[in-house]
């Protein structure tokens, strides 16, 4: 089968801009992008240039944009994704400075890898009990099969528009050590991630999740950060107290109550109370909070699980 | 078919226009509805930041209860919620040990059991897979010809898919076949499968209020008059923190990028092409105004 193949070019040496170039080949059955793409640089175009070394999703190099995804071109059957859109579009992953075609900078991953401590915390001189490692790998849940593809944070929505944010990678990798019974950074950990940049800048959008080509899951361990955070105290800050005073308000009400919840957020925090009531007032004046509130049918019900679930203090 | 509603507490509190304008087309549309009053939020993913097994059982309780009816769909009108009850349906039905252990705690404070027989469906798919779009076509009075919709999907109605499943995450089509039915034409742009920024507005507002004003202005430059959307919050986060982002975009990109963009919840868009008129659909409640949408639809 003849397919076309639309690449993004880009050679900062004679081009302006990206610009789009087509490609033809002659695929074979059950072809991989990858393999077109090599076979592309071997008999058409010398110059097409892109990352790749495995070609069996292990080594995470070759990680593209193929029709506005991000995705591992050796994983990528010509065929599938030719059925599933109707065209083959591919460029460099979206939201990295591009060197030339494909080909992307990496140092603004590694220096979030690298701000994480990347390595197990361990003095040496203890060694960890067998018992205690027994269940670890149900515990890291994927966390550390992690390749480094970068898929997750050229997909992260909060990345995109916040450039300093850790990242779902980085924080995963995070996760992957806090949660290791050996490592004995575990509160340091945490208490690293809470600032800016750190997991509370996660807006929950799933684009990880969905991206990732090892079902490592980031987001899932990025809310497992946030869990512990608040488990081992963290609580004053707006992001924790987020969870906490929105749990508190559903455990009481058995719904959520929108205008009281910013109220509880920002108890204490006069700077953000102050930008919000400005809103409060609109919204009020539009008829978005309405009062009074009218509480649900069957609270007590509400109440019991929340009861059943409370934990010791 | 009959369906139990799951209003949401948006519905019922922030966004009350998605309420009623759900119910005059859903009532127009002669859909068979009962209302879940005794209803509890769904957690909306933040429960299960503190507890997810607490999360588990509060949207098992809301199963249960329409199963103990005798309704097998379970109807929902806001995509995190979505989401979010379809998500935890899905463990509920695969996950047997874990249905079992959740149950457990269901049976001794309620009294209830989840079986697993429930579906859960937002009103965007139910309109194109139970009622159909020839049918919907048919209910159509004024054709909204004139007028581009940019469609928002918001996050938790496409994503992860193995919980969601009914779009394509990649290139989902349902909002634009909707917007098609109503006479309308879809205009497409990068944001359109993207976060609105609602989950962080309150902690990170530089961070949502980015969001916002890219993912409104991107809609505007596509050549959109409106935006259209499955979820009450990102509703929220579109249409009352658009001003404050349009400052936001203004400070950083100068003063002629304007935004002033409509946001329709989808039942008011479907309400709108029905003939309902924008006060019945409850369009005075918004903080962006719709007036110049309505005007070229008039």
């Amino acid at each position: 089968m003849r397919v076309k193949l639309t690449v993004q070019k880009f050679n900062p040496d004679i081009d302006l801009k990206p610009h789009p170039q087509d490609y033809f080949v002659e695929t074979s059955r059950g072809m991989t992008l990858l393999s077109a793409l090599l076979k592309i640089k071997a008999e058409t175009d010398g110059t097409l240039t892109f990352r790749a070394s495995c070609r069996a999703a292990i080594c995470g190099s070759c990680l593209m944009q193929v029709n506005g995804s991000q995705k591992l071109a050796c994983k990528v059957a010509i065929k599938e994704e030719l059925e599933h859109h109707g065209k083959i579009e591919v460029g460099p992953m979206a939201n990295m400075p591009v060197i030339k075609d494909m080909v992307v900078r990496m140092d603004p991953f590694w220096e979030k890898i690298r701000a994480v401590t990347p390595y197990l915390l361990e003095d040496g001189g203890k060694p960890v009990p067998t018992e205690a490692l027994k269940d670890i790998h149900k515990k890291l849940d994927n966390a550390d099969a992690c390749i480094m593809c970068m898929a997750c944070l050229s997909a992260c929505t909060s990345y995109e528009v916040s450039p300093g944010f850790l990242g779902p990678a980085a924080l995963a990798k995070a996760y992957r050590f806090q949660a290791d019974p050996r490592d004995q950074g575990h509160v340091d950990r945490l208490e690293k991630l809470q600032g800016p940049n750190g997991i509370w800048d996660c807006v929950r959008c799933n684009f990880c999740v969905q991206v990732c080509p090892k079902d490592v899951q980031p987001m899932e361990q990025i809310i497992r950060l946030r869990r512990r955070s608040i488990g081992a105290g963290f609580t004053d800050s707006v992001e924790a107290k987020h969870i906490t005073e929105f749990t508190k308000v559903v455990a009481a009400e058995g719904r959520l109550n929108e205008a009281l919840l910013p109220v509880l957020m920002t108890l204490g925090n006069i700077r953000k109370m102050i930008r919000i009531i400005p809103l409060g007032i609109k919204m009020f004046l539009h008829g978005k909070t309405p009062f009074p509130f009218k509480r649900v049918p069957g609270r007590q019900e509400i109440r019991a699980i929340f009861k059943k679930w409370e934990k010791p203090k | 078919m009959k369906y139990a509603l799951f209003p949401g507490c948006a519905s019922k509190g922030a966004t009350p226009e998605l309420y009623t304008s759900t119910m005059k087309v859903v009532g127009r549309l002669g859909i068979d509805i009962v209302e879940l009053e005794a209803f509890n939020c769904c957690g909306a993913g933040v429960i299960t930041e503190a507890d997810p097994d607490l999360a588990l059982t509060l949207n098992a309780r809301t199963l249960a209860t329409a199963e103990r009816m005798g309704i097998q769909n379970v109807m929902t009108i806001c995509g995190t919620c979505q989401g979010v009850l379809g998500g935890a349906n899905k463990i509920l039905q695969e996950d047997e040990p874990r249905r079992e252990r959740i149950n457990r705690a269901l049976k001794e404070t309620t009294g209830l059991e989840y079986q697993g027989t429930v579906e859960v469906k937002h009103l965007q798919w139910i309109l194109i897979k139970d009622f159909g779009l020839d049918a919907l076509a048919k209910f159509v009075t004024h054709p909204l010809s004139d007028v581009s919709i940019a469609a928002f999907y918001g996050c938790y109605i496409l994503r992860p898919s193995r919980a969601t499943g009914f779009d394509d995450w990649e290139n989902p089509t349902s909002l634009e076949k909707l917007i098609r039915t109503v006479g309308a034409h879809p205009v497409y742009y990068d944001g359109r499968t993207k976060c609105c920024g609602f989950p962080v507005l309150l902690e990170k507002d530089q961070i949502a209020l980015s969001m916002v004003g890219k993912n409104v202005s991107e809609a505007k430059e596509s050549g959109g008059d409106a935006m259209v959307t499955p979820c009450p919050l990102c509703h929220m986060s579109l249409d009352i923190y658009q001003e404050r982002a349009e400052d936001k975009l203004q400070r950083e990109q100068g003063p002629e990028k304007t935004l002033g963009m409509p946001i329709l919840h989808l039942p008011q868009l479907l309400g709108l092409a029905m003939g309902f008129s924008p006060k019945e659909l409850g369009m005075k409640r918004h903080l962006v105004s719709t007036a110049p949408l309505i005007e070229k639809i008039q």
